[in-house]
C-alpha cells in the first residue's frame, strides 16, 4: 500500500561475479522469480585471470525494491560485488546497436544523413540496404530507430548496456 | 583403480564428509549414486539410514540440524530420487536450515541428452536452495564438498545441493583437507558498532518496548540464547518470540509473553501494536507476524538485526539496521549497556507493564473444556505436564495441531522446538523426528500430528522400526483438515470443500502392520493414561487421539487485518469483518 504511491526510478547496477556456469541462470531466476523487472542485462567476462565477469543490469523499482534487488544479489554466492551506478554519482552509459533499413531513393539519402547526425556508421552496404552502426546513451540509440522507422526500418540487434563510474575508482 | 595418491570420487566425498564431521546420511540408492554407495558398505564411519521416501530424508535431516546446529546430510539418487527432494530444500530454504544434499547424476558425458534417470538439478533447485554445485571433475570434489558446507551453515543457514555425475564419483582423483580450502564467501558476522551504541541509546530511552525474537537467533546457537536471555532480563522488557524462535527465551519467564502473529497471545499483539520501540532480532517481518502492514506497529521505532541484509527493509522499514550475528550483536549490546550504565526507564516501563499485564488477564489462550470430547488444547497441555521433566523435542506437522502446540507446550530451552514455519510443510514432523532421534538416542522425540498430515510420510513408521527409533506420534485426530476447515467456516461460510477425507486409516492397526505400537483416546478421561503408556513404551508408537472435531484455533488475526483487531473467540464479533487478502495473510 505504501509501495504504491512511492516513486519509481531507473538504476544502472553492475555486478562483479566469478565466471562459473549456471551464474547468469541465478541472476535472471532472482529477478524472475522476485517479479523485479529487467529492462537491460548485459554480461561478459572482463578478468580473464580471475574468471570474473561483469553483468550490467538495468531495473526500476521504489526504493525499498532497488535496496532488495542489491541485497538479494549480494546473497548470491558467486557474486563479489553489487554497485549501483546510479547511486554512486555520475557514470558513463553506452549501448550499441545495429540498424538495418532497406528502400531506395530520397529515403535513402535521408537515413545516411540522420545517420551523419548521429555519427551511426554504415557497417554493410547493398543498393537497397545498409546497416548502421550505432554507439551512445540508450536514449541516443532510441532516437536514431525512431527516426529511422519511417525510412524503411526492418530490424534492430542491440547489445543492452554497459555502463561505468566516472573518475579514477575501480568497482 | 585409483593409484597411490589418488582415490576414487567415492573414497574423496566420504572422506569430506567425514572431514566435516558428518555422523549420518540420511538416503535412498540407485544406479548413479552406487558407486557411493558400495564405499559406504566397505567402511563405518559414517552411519547411514534408510528412509522410505526421498522427501522425508530432507527433512530428516533439517530434524537433525535444528535439534543440534549441525549440518544435516542427504544422499540420493539422479532424476526421481532427486526430485522427490524439492519439497524438503524449499522447507529448509524457508527456514533457513543447513543441509547438505548430495544427488547422483548421470556421467558427465551424457548430461543433456535425456539419458535415463537424468533431471537438470542443480537448474531445478536453484531457486530452493542457498547455493548448488555440479562437480565435473574428480579432483575438484573434496573442494566442493568443503566449500558446501561452509555455505550451509555460515551466514544465514540453508540448503546446498551437490550434483555429482557417477564418472566423477567412480573416477581418480587427489583429496584435498578442509585446510587446503579458503572459502570465499564471508558474511559479515559482526555489527557495526556505532550502530549498536545508537542502538543501546534507543532502547535506553524506551517507554513502551518490546522485543520481537526470531528463528535466527535458535540459528545463531545456544550462546546467543543465552545471551538474549541476559540482555532482555537487564532491560526488564517485554519480549515475544516467533513460532520459529520459540525456545529462544525460556517461556516460563514472567518476561515472555508468548508467540506473536495469526494465532499469537492478545498481549503479545497487543504489545507489538502499541509499542513506542521495537528490537527485532533475527526475525524476519513474516507475513503471518505483521498483520496489514500499514496497520503494523504505527507509533515504533524499530530496530532490526539480522545476519542477512536482505532480510532488512524487505517488508518493513526499519530506523535502525544492524547486519550481523545476533550472539555477536548481543554481546556487543551488553557490553555497551553496561558500559554506560543504562537503566530502563522504571517509571515507563512499570506503566507500559500494568497494560501488558491487563491483556494478559483476558487469558486469551482458554477454551471450553469438556468432559464429554477430548478438546485438542487439553490433550497437548496434558502432553506438557506429563512430559516436561522429560525435556522432550517436540515436532509437528502443519494445521491446528502445530498452532494448539505452539500455543500450549512451553519451551524453555532452543532446539526442541521442530516445525515448518515458511513453507508450511505437512509431512514434514514425522521425518524431522526420525532425525531428531536419530541424533538424541536417549531423549524423548515427540510428533504432534494431524490425522491428514501424518498421512503425507506415513512409510516413515518403517523407518523408525527399523533402526529402533522410539519416536511418538501423538495425533490430534479432528477428523479434518482442521486448518482448511476452520478458514472455511469463518471466511468461506461453512462451505467445507474437500476439507474431510471419508475414510481415514484405523492408526492403531496401521502402528500394528509397520510393528510399531498403537494407543487410542476417545474420551478425556484416558488421556492422562494413554499418553503415561506411551512414554513406558520403549518403540515407536502412533497415539490416535480422537479430539474435538468443531474446535477451532484462537486467538487468530483474520487475513488482512492488524494486530489490535485480533479474534478472541468463537462469539467475537470482529470476527465477521475479514480484511481483503491483497494486504496480508493470505494462505492455509
Ligand atoms: C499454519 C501456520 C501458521 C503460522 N502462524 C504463525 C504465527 O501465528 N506466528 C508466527 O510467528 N509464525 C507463524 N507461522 C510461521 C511463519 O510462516 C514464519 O515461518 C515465521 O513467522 C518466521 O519466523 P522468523 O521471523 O523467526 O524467521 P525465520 O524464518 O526463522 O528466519 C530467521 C531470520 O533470522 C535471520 N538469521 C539467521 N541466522 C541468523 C543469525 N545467526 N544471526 C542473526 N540473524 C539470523 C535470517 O536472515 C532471517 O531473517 C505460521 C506457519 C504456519 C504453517
Ligand atoms: C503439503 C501441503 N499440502 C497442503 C497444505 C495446506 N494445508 C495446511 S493445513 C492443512 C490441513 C492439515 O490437516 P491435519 O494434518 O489433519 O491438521 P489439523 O489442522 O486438522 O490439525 C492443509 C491441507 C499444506 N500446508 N501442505
Ligand atoms: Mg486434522
Amino acid at each position: 500500500m505504501i509501495k504504491a504511491v512511492e516513486e519509481i526510478n531507473r538504476h544502472t547496477i553492475a555486478v562483479l561475479v566469478d565466471n562459473e556456469a549456471g551464474v547468469l541462470a541465478r541472476v535472471i531466476g532472482l529477478f524472475s522469480g522476485r517479479g523485479y523487472n529487467i529492462e537491460s542485462l548485459t554480461v561478459a567476462e572482463v578478468d580473464p585471470r580471475n574468471s570474473l565477469s561483469r553483468i550490467t543490469i538495468v531495473t526500476s523499482g521504489t526504493r525499498m525494491i532497488i535496496e532488495q534487488i542489491k541485497n538479494q544479489l549480494r546473497r548470491l554466492v558467486p557474486v563479489h560485488k553489487v554497485s549501483d551506478l546510479t547511486l554512486e554519482g555520475p557514470q558513463v552509459s553506452r549501448e550499441l546497436a545495429l540498424v538495418k533499413v532497406a528502400g531506395g531513393g530520397d529515403k535513402r539519402v535521408e537515413a545516411l544523413r540522420i545517420a551523419d547526425v548521429f555519427r551511426a556508421r554504415a557497417v554493410d552496404t547493398t543498393n537497397e540496404s545498409f546497416v548502421f552502426e550505432v554507439v551512445g546513451a540508450t536514449e541516443k540509440v532510441d532516437a536514431f530507430i525512431k527516426l529511422m522507422e519511417p525510412l524503411g526500418l526492418v530490424e534492430v540487434s542491440r547489445t543492452g548496456v554497459a555502463a561505468i563510474a566516472r573518475g579514477s575508482n575501480p568497482l | 583403480m585409483a593409484q597411490k595418491d589418488t582415490l576414487t570420487g567415492a573414497e574423496i566425498l566420504l572422506k569430506a564428509l567425514v572431514d566435516q564431521g558428518v555422523e549420518v546420511l540420511f538416503g535412498y540408492p540407485g544406479g548413479a549414486v552406487l558407486p557411493i554407495y558400495d564405499e559406504l558398505f566397505k567402511q563405518n564411519r559414517l552411519r547411514h539410514v534408510l528412509v522410505r521416501h526421498e522427501q522425508a530424508a530432507v527433512h530428516a535431516a533439517e530434524g537433525y540440524a535444528r535439534s543440534t546446529g549441525k549440518v544435516g546430510c542427504v544422499l540420493v539418487t539422479s532424476g526421481p530420487g532427486a526430485t522427490n527432494t524439492i519439497t524438503g530444500l524449499a522447507d529448509a530454504l524457508c527456514d533457513s536450515i543447513p543441509v547438505v544434499c548430495l544427488t547422483g547424476q548421470v556421467p558427465t558425458h551424457l548430461i543433456g541428452n535425456d539419458a535415463f534417470q537424468e533431471a537438470d538439478i542443480t537448474g531445478i533447485t536453484r531457486p530452493c536452495t542457498k547455493h548448488n554445485y555440479l562437480v565435473k571433475d574428480t579432483n575438484q570434489l573434496a573442494r566442493t564438498v568443503h566449500e558446501a558446507f561452509h555455505v550451509a551453515r555460515s551466514g544465514r543457514p540453508g540448503p546446498v545441493v551437490i550434483d555429482l555425475p557417477k564418472d566423477v564419483t567412480q573416477g581418480p582423483g587427489e583429496y584435498q583437507p578442509p585446510s587446503r580450502v579458503k572459502p570465499k564467501y564471508k558474511p559479515q558476522v559482526k555489527g557495526d558498532i556505532r550502530a549498536i551504541e545508537q542502538a543501546v541509546e534507543i532502547i535506553a530511552n524506551a517507554k513502551r518496548p518490546v522485543f520481537y525474537v526470531g528463528g535466527g537467533v535458535v540459528n545463531s546457537g545456544p550462546a546467543a540464547c543465552q545471551l538474549l536471555t541476559q540482555f532482555v532480563r537487564m532491560t526488564g522488557f517485554p519480549i515475544t518470540l516467533t513460532l520459529m524462535g520459540l525456545g529462544a527465551f525460556p517461556a516460563s519467564d514472567p518476561l515472555f509473553l508468548g508467540m506473536l502473529g495469526m494465532h499469537g497471545t492478545y498481549e503479545a499483539n497487543l504489545a507489538m501494536h502499541g509499542c513506542d520501540v521495537m528490537i527485532n532480532i533475527g526475525a524476519r517481518f513474516d507475513d503471518r507476524v505483521t498483520g496489514r502492514l500499514n496497520a503494523f506497529a504505527p507509533e515504533s521505532t524499530k530496530i532490526h538485526i539480522d545476519i542477512d541484509p536482505s532480510s532488512i527493509n524487505k517488508n518493513v522499514a526499519v530506523d535502525l539496521s544492524i547486519v550481523g550475528d545476533a550472539a555477536h550483536v548481543l554481546e556487543d549490546l551488553i557490553k555497551v549497556w553496561k558500559a554506560r550504565q543504562c537503566r530502563a526507564d522504571e517509571r515507563a516501563l512499570k506503566a507500559w507493564w500494568s497494560r501488558i499485564e491487563e491483556w494478559r488477564a483476558q487469558d486469551c489462550l482458554h477454551y471450553e473444556s469438556s468432559n464429554k470430547v477430548i478438546k485438542p488444547q487439553y490433550a497437548i497441555q496434558r502432553l506438557y505436564q506429563l512430559t516436561r521433566d522429560r525435556n522432550p523435542y517436540i515436532c509437528t506437522e502443519v494445521g491446528q495441531h502445530q498452532m494448539w502446540a505452539a500455543q500450549h507446550f512451553r519451551f524453555d530451552r532452543p532446539n526442541h522446538w521442530m516445525t515448518s514455519g515458511g513453507l508450511g510443510t505437512m509431512g514434514y514432523g514425522l521425518p524431522a523426528a526420525m532425525g531428531v532421534q536419530v541424533a538424541h538416542p536417549e531423549a524423548l522425540v515427540i510428533d504432534i500430528a494431524g490425522e491428514s498430515s501424518i498421512q503425507m510420510n506415513i512409510q516413515e513408521m518403517a523407518t523408525l522400526c527399523q533402526y529402533r527409533l522410539p519416536v511418538k506420534v501423538f495425533i490430534l485426530n479432528n477428523q479434518y483438515m482442521g486448518m482448511v476447515r476452520q478458514w472455511q467456516e469463518l471466511i468461506h461460510g461453512g462451505r467445507y470443500s474437500e476439507s474431510h477425507m471419508d475414510s481415514h486409516p484405523d492408526f492403531v492397526k496401521l502402528a500394528d502392520a509397520f510393528g510399531a505400537v498403537g494407543l487410542r483416546a476417545t474420551k478425556p478421561g484416558e488421556v492422562d493414561d494413554v499418553i503415561k503408556e506411551m512414554l513406558a513404551v520403549d518403540r515407536p508408537v502412533i497415539v490416535d487421539m480422537r479430539t474435538d472435531a468443531s474446535e477451532n484455533c484462537f486467538p487468530m488475526i483474520m487475513p488482512g487485518m492488524a494486530h489490535n483487531e485480533m479474534v478472541l473467540g468463537p462469539e467475537d464479533r470482529a470476527m465477521e469483518k475479514p480484511g481483503s487478502e491483497d494486504d496480508g495473510m493470505v494462505l492455509v
